[in-house]
């Protein structure tokens, strides 16, 4: 057999391989997605702040009292975090609301720890690329917000899944 | 090393060839501009390494295409300029799966596609540690005229690349290699450590090892409140060094090549990164100059708009 359409074979064998096994891991995500929407798997994203350490449950915001603290973490939740938690952190298909009483009322420690360590195996890569005080300045940004009401919620559930809603 | 009929002369896959195969192609590169242009860019926070590894994967759904290029100069042959894409998916938080496709022009002789290689890293372990391991499984199909570099292993030394390549890209080789990627971030700083080694699938041909080594660090730790392309937050500087290790018949550094590179990444607001990494040969078997740069740019929701393009929900 010529090797050229062999090789050419082999190379668009893979390709479309690659296609579809991206096509079906987002589907998986999908489904995954709409799994998270109901209220068990709510509980379950919160439930991983019950891992947190107590050491690093306690551990204070450094940058408290630093003016732009909120401002700087507000430019990087823009471009790091709004395009899973939402533009206004209301939450999106495939992370929860950040203005959740649970994320509100945890510890600024707590916090820091799960975007240290991300919540990988519920899609959350880890976090620690980013510089330690530009974590501090994301958690400094998501305590300023202020916590959604409960209208506010539903209709950001309604927003993300119209179809899930109208059966 | 497994090698194709020389009879048969291979011809350079997308550089010549039929209608249908033409067509296919663009077929392809419809899909694939179609699928990045209806997604979001994302910033990246990408590091300097061109070579290195750290442990941070693509994030979930999102597509990272990268173009990078190496001039590198030869002793006793003709220089040249090797060129890769990389298509970077974030199956899961915790699996990234890349598709690499290689080309080189060298100076005085030709352009040729020289292969593709499928990479998957795996990360064991959910959460930050002291050291944070990455398994990295690769499958490559390169021709002895892949010039690339992209690691150093075993005995590849500079004269490898002397052949001609209507010569060299005769011999085709199907290679399986394993990295350990060793990553930990501490007070900014980066620090990676990937050792590795390389099996070529014929039985007779001996595993080969080689290493990388990074450190990095952002230019400032805390970002600035102003949206800036020039902010010191957006550039990453770091060094790193790579080389082979011999195989197993002679491991050491014997009839070894190693580079030391500088390297810098500017992370820009609207989505793009740009590389550039001038890497030094540290003795006589190593490239005098290997001068890299890429470009890369990173797509949020690449997954969920291929499957909405192809009709799921």
């Amino acid at each position: 057999m010529n090797t050229a359409p062999r090789r050419s074979l082999i190379a668009w064998l893979l390709t479309v391989g690659f296609l579809t096994f991206v096509v079906g891991t987002a589907s998986a995500q999908s489904d995954d997605s709409a799994a998270k929407e109901n209220d068990h798997l709510h509980h379950q994203h919160f439930a991983e702040f019950g891992k947190v350490p107590e050491k690093a449950r306690a551990r204070l915001n450094p940058l408290v009292n630093d003016r732009d603290a909120i401002a700087a973490g507000g430019k990087l939740f823009a471009q790091h975090c709004a395009e899973c938690h939402g533009s206004t952190a209301e939450g999106g298909r495939k992370a929860p609301n950040l203005r959740a009483e649970e994320v509100q009322n945890a510890t600024p420690g707590t916090l820091f720890w799960i975007l240290t360590n991300g919540v990988v195996r519920r899609g959350m890569p880890v976090w620690s690329r980013l510089p330690e005080a530009e974590r501090w300045q994301i958690v400094s940004f998501l305590k300023s917000l202020p916590l959604s009401t409960t209208e506010e919620s539903a209709e950001a559930h309604t927003h993300k899944h119209p179809s899930r809603d109208s059966k | 090393m497994i090698r194709e009929n020389p009879l048969h002369k291979p011809e350079a896959i997308g550089l010549e060839g039929g209608g249908h195969r033409r067509s296919l192609t663009w077929a392809g590169a419809v899909a694939l501009l179609l699928g990045t242009v209806l997604v979001l860019p994302a910033l990246g926070q990408e590091s300097p390494y061109i070579v290195t590894y750290d442990h941070y994967l693509e994030e979930p759904g999102n597509l990272e295409v990268e173009y990078f290029s190496t001039f590198g100069t030869q002793r006793s042959s003709n220089d040249f300029h090797s060129y890769w894409v990389e298509f970077e998916y974030g199956a899961k938080a915790w699996w990234t799966t890349e598709l690499y496709l290689d080309g080189q022009s060298t100076f005085g002789d030709s352009t040729v596609f020289t292969g593709f290689r499928w990479e998957n890293r795996i990360r064991p372990l959910a959460r930050e540690h002291l050291i944070n391991p990455v398994l990295y499984i690769e499958y490559e199909q390169i021709n002895d005229s892949d010039k690339i570099t992209k690691e150093v292993e075993g005995h590849d030394v500079e004269s490898d690349y002397a052949n001609p390549n209507a010569l060299a890209r005769q011999n085709l080789n199907h290679e399986l290699e394993f990295k350990l990627l060793l990553s930990k971030t501490f007070k900014g700083w980066n620090v990676a450590l990937n050792p590795l080694a390389t099996k070529n699938l014929l039985p007779s041909e001996a595993w080969e090892f080689g290493y990388a080594i990074g450190a990095s660090r952002p230019l400032a730790l805390k970002a600035s409140v102003r949206q800036c392309n020039l902010c010191p937050e957006n550039f990453i500087v770091g060094v790193e060094m790579y080389g082979g290790l011999g195989n197993t018949q002679e491991f050491g550094l014997h009839e070894t090549s190693h580079y030391l590179a500088p390297a810098l990444a500017w992370n820009l607001p609207s989505g793009w990164t740009l590389r550039l990494s001038p890497g030094f040969g540290l003795n006589d078997n190593s490239h005098r100059l290997l001068l890299r740069w890429g470009l890369s740019r990173e797509f949020t929701g690449f997954g969920e708009v291929v499957r909405g393009l192809l009709g799921g929900n």
